[in-house]
């Protein structure tokens, strides 16, 4: 099997991993405590069954692949637990805080895995969207045929395993064949006690020429510390389109997962972009597993790690049928110490005659200590096949720093604007609207900081 | 008022480029600078702006009495002083609407913005002036420009920002013959008597049509000849060699 694998392309000055903090004592992840009444025998069974699998998983260690010039202890289980409903108080305040978008056809809220608003009157009829816990009550069919079917083959089995266990949040939509919501459906996930963990799901299943465009947002509230351990595995039927974004804007002590699964049946196509914008240590694992002939996946992500904020990036383009195309751009613009890991990969099963397949990532050091590591990844086994991949990183260019200055605007506004041109192409596949409209001013906000 | 430049001395490490400069740029006054290729134009442009490649080591530049050599490369535009580039730079991703009202918004107090109406309306009427297609505005800077579009588009930035001291490095250099007339009528509409300019070039054909007051011929890092406009034509026919370092040229 021919593989292509090129050397790590890291550039930087140093890399010191910053070490763990020791862990509060009384605190660590706990078995899941669920009651009878509420889910399903099957499901308490799957949950069980995760839990065990969790505890006997090894935490991936330096040597694993998939962890390469990353760490999983750096998710330090050990600082966090389940967390209790937070106060009626703050709940106040964070669903007060949750601003988002103008207008959607549905919105919910969760502040500590609890839902505390729920919007639905919006979605047109047939389709459903309920809350995880409701799912598991009415859609045990669905649930059973989509949620959490795909391996996890990335690094973090053991983490999808604890949030198998866990999961009691997010949302559950199917959108019947030939329905289109035209405005997005938001969520808001909130942290918002010290060393909590959460555990949000979006399950989003298309059924042929269905279209729908989801927002998961994650963050903290009056909170430091914090897990999230999200997962979200997108199903796209015949014809149909999925539109998903995930924005972490975790705090600066928290630390994110965000796995998620693509699947695409015949001409049907997804976007996945993912804005990581928070927390001191984001992972992000992305699949797309083309199935259908025809179908396109779109892989998206921008990046804005400051300081020492650690994003780790591992993606997989695998084209199982012909005529299939992906596109993968990931854009990290760093700061301070802050480091980025990308490690990608494009297969091309046998079968996949016409693939194109597209990888490409670039970083942005705006500091002379920052890093960026890139491990593109090829294999291809069809012929007849368009793929390319490539990874870049360097600081901003002098000579247009200058051009800029040279018209009157300050050094710090052109660096602003350069960084906000390096992100734009990405920023671009949002389209134009509201949505590609928040992620630029959420974007905007950290970059105000940063610089 | 003028901007004037004293026995100006520059370097890169190791080679001195400007080797004791003078030269007084009045406000109504077009200046056009002639020389061989290599002898210091750009890099007399660009020490005005204050490209960190090179090192000051002597001389003055007084902008209207205020010597700017002190000053950030920013500051340098925004007190009044322009350079129209030889080799404009692509930036990749903002786009040239974007980046002409930053460059306006520069200028305003803290806190204020452009009127963005006004500004559509001013800039929509120099591109028209400037016969550039509407589609450059939300096209990245530069990017994917033609030579000639890059030059006119430094016109237009010229004709948007309204400096004081404008210098234009080369911009006949890459437009055809009749983007050369557009280009040339846009910057002859902004000749005034409040704004002085220099004008690098090579050929007669640009001071055909932006008619210079004074012509000066910077060999090896010096102005060694000052004249009216007859010296560009006997220079198009003769060529460089025969001009010599005149003591009084040097001292005016
Ligand atoms: N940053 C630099 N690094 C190295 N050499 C430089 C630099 N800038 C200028 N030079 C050198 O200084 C000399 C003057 O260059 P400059 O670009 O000013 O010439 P010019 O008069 O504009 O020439 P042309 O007519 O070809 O545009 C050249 O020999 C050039 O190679
Ligand atoms: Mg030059």
């Amino acid at each position: 099997m021919p593989t292509l694998a090129p050397a790590p392309q890291t550039s930087s000055m140093s890399s010191e991993a910053a070490p763990v903090a020791a862990p509060p004592a009384g605190l660590e992840i706990i078995a899941p405590a669920r009651e009878k009444s509420a889910a399903p025998a099957w499901f308490l069974e799957k949950s069980a069954a995760a839990w065990s699998n969790f505890q006997s998983l090894p935490v991936p260690g330096l040597k694993d692949e998939a962890w390469r010039y990353s760490n999983a202890k750096k998710i330090a289980l050990s600082t966090y637990q389940p967390t209790a409903a937070a106060n009626e108080h703050i709940e106040a305040e964070a669903v007060a805080a949750s601003e988002g978008l103008a207008e959607t056809a549905a919105r919910f809220v969760f502040v500590n895995d609890r839902l505390v608003v729920a919007e639905t009157a919006r979605l047109p009829a047939g389709v459903i969207c309920l809350p995880f816990e409701e799912a598991l009550q009415s859609q045990a069919a669905l649930l059973q045929q989509h949620f959490m079917q795909r391996e996890m083959t990335l690094g973090s089995a053991k983490f999808a395993a604890l949030h198998l266990a866990h999961v009691r949040a997010g949302l559950v939509i199917l959108v019947p064949k030939g329905i289109a919501i035209e405005q997005p459906i938001e969520v808001f996930h909130w942290i918002a006690a010290e060393h909590a963990a959460i555990f949000p799901h979006t399950l989003i299943v298309t059924e042929d020429n269905a279209d729908v465009t989801v927002v998961d947002h994650y963050r903290t509230w009056k909170a430091e510390t914090g897990l999230s351990l999200a997962v979200a595995d997108l199903v796209a039927g015949k014809g149909s389109r999925i539109r998903y974004i995930a924005c972490q804007e975790l705090g600066e002590k928290a630390q994110a997962m965000h796995l998620s699964s693509t699947v695409t049946a015949r001409d049907a196509q997804v976007k996945n972009f993912q804005v990581q914008l928070g927390a001191e240590f984001s992972r992000s694992e992305s699949v797309s597993d083309l199935l259908g002939e025809g179908s396109h996946s779109d892989m998206l992500s921008v990046a804005l790690p400051t300081g020492d904020q650690i994003v780790d990036q591992r993606t997989l383009q695998n084209h199982k049928a012909p005529h299939a195309t992906s596109d993968l751009l990931y854009k990290n613009a760093l700061y301070g110490k802050s480091r980025s890991i990308f490690s990608g990969l494009i297969t091309v099963d046998k079968e996949a005659h016409f693939t194109d397949a597209y990888q490409t990532c670039r970083n942005l050091l705006n500091s002379d200590e920052a890093e960026a590591t890139s491990l593109p990844g090829l294999e291809i086994n069809a012929d007849q096949v368009k793929c390319s991949h490539g990874a870049t990183s360097g600081p901003i260019s002098d000579e247009e720093l200058f051009y800029l200055k040279a018209r009157g605007i300050t050094d710090g506004e052109s660096r602003k604007l350069i960084v906000e041109g390096f992100l734009a192409d990405a920023l671009a596949k949002l389209g134009n609207g509201p949505i590609a409209d928040m992620v630029v001013s959420r974007i905007h906000e950290k970059l105000i900081q940063a610089v | 008022m003028s901007l004037e430049i004293k026995d100006l001395h520059a370097q890169i490490p190791g080679r001195e480029i400007l080797k004791g400069l003078n030269l007084t740029i009045n406000p109504g006054e077009v200046h056009a600078i002639m020389g061989p290729n290599g002898s210091g134009k750009s890099t007399l442009s660009k020490v005005l702006c204050g490209h960190s490649d090179y090192e000051v080591t002597s001389g003055e530049v007084l902008l209207d009495g205020q010597n700017i050599l002190d000053m950030a490369v920013d500051a340098r535009s925004r007190a009044g002083l322009f350079l129209a580039f030889q080799y404009p730079h692509e930036i990749p991703g903002v786009s040239n609407a974007n980046f002409l009202r930053a460059s306006l918004k520069a200028r305003l107090p803290k806190g204020e913005d452009i009127d963005a109406v006004k500004f559509y309306k001013q800039l929509y009427s120099r591109m028209d002036a400037l016969e550039m297609d509407r589609s450059f505005t939300s096209r990245s800077v530069n990017e994917g420009f033609s030579g000639g579009e890059k030059k006119r588009n430094e016109i237009l930035q010229l004709m948007m920002l309204e400096p004081k001291y404008a210098i234009l490095d080369e911009t006949d250099s890459g437009l055809d013959i009749d983007a050369l007339k557009i280009v040339s009528r846009g910057v002859n509409a902004m000749r005034s008597e409040n704004r002085g300019f220099l004008v690098i070039t090579h050929y007669q054909r640009l001071l055909n049509y932006i008619q210079p007051d004074i012509v000066h011929v910077l060999k090896d890092g010096r102005i060694v000849k000052t004249g009216g406009k007859e010296l560009s034509l006997e220079l198009e026919e003769k060529g460089y060699d025969w001009v010599h370092e005149e003591p009084l040229a040097a001292a005016a």
